[in-house]
């Protein structure tokens, strides 16, 4: 049952960044380029994810478990530290470069090939240095 | 019309999403996280199985939806290459992404996604202004 959870969740969030056009770095650069030719369509879907997400996180305070697991796990860092700081300017000069954050880079293998295997090359390696250097461990 | 409907059908899309694997799977979606644990971890089966949803998903054009502007061409294959390298090793120092984050984050209140968002999207605001 999770793994076919599982693969629809991502069907569905592929197909609401299509829909909305998130997969396309030319929209998200219309959306961040606020002096140009603003485009506001990032915004709106942030806007209506969150709406929708604030509802689903209400329903899960008032559900003992999840569906289909054992028990909840939601991040519990609470603390603002250097690494968030510094890993979410990284990001943000990452993604104003081209226009692509981890999931529309991802689809871009097929929608735009010739630019998607640059960055998903390069995305992974960043991944794996980050991996390197602090040996994550996971459950 | 369009320019309000797509990205508002795609933002309920992708939040219900979000909400059917919370509360079924018990995790929040966070694709920086979910790529590392593909990459890293040794049962990857969940993992694979997302991202290739996502990627399916991401590609459906002409099925449920147009593309309505053009995507960029002849980018310098060193300014992507500059920018993944900058969105993989971020995303995971600063523990999540625009999904994680962005999405997930802001929707539960967390005060860490809240400033992390808020960084990443006015420094990319910075960096599109300073690179136009």
């Amino acid at each position: 049952m999770n793994a076919i959870i599982t693969l629809l969740s991502g069907l569905l969030f592929g197909i609401g960044l299509a829909f909305s056009e998130m997969t396309n770095p030319a929209v998200v650069i219309g959306f961040l380029d606020l002096f140009g030719d603003w485009n506001p369509s990032l915004l709106i879907v942030m806007v209506s994810a969150i709406s929708i997400g604030m509802l689903g996180y209400a329903i899960k305070k008032k559900q003992a478990k999840p569906l289909f697991a054992n028990d909840w796990q939601i991040p519990t860092l609470k603390q603002i530290d250097s690494k968030l700081l510094i890993g979410s300017t990284l990001f943000g000069i990452g993604w104003g470069l081209s226009g692509y954050c981890p999931g529309p880079g991802l689809t871009s293998l097929i929608n735009n090939p010739s630019e998607g295997v640059y960055f998903v090359l390069a995305l992974l390696f960043g991944s794996g240095l980050h991996q390197l250097q602090t040996k994550v461990t996971f459950k | 019309m369009e320019t309000v409907f797509n990205p508002l059908v795609g933002g309920l899309l992708i939040g219900t999403a979000a909400t059917i694997y919370l509360l079924s799977i018990g995790k929040v979606i966070g694709i920086s996280g979910i790529l590392s644990q593909f990459l890293f971890r040794d049962n990857r089966m969940m993992q694979f199985l997302f991202l290739l949803g996502l990627i399916l998903g991401g590609s459906v054009y002409g099925v449920f939806t147009e593309q309505t502007v053009p995507f960029p061409e002849n980018r310098s294959p060193l300014l992507l290459i500059i920018s993944g390298l900058l969105v993989g090793y971020g995303t995971r120092l600063g523990g999540g992404c625009t999904s994680g984050h962005g999405v997930c984050g802001i929707s539960r209140i967390s005060p860490r996604s809240i400033v992390a968002t808020v960084i990443f999207v006015l420094v990319a605001i910075i960096t599109v202004s300073i690179s136009h």
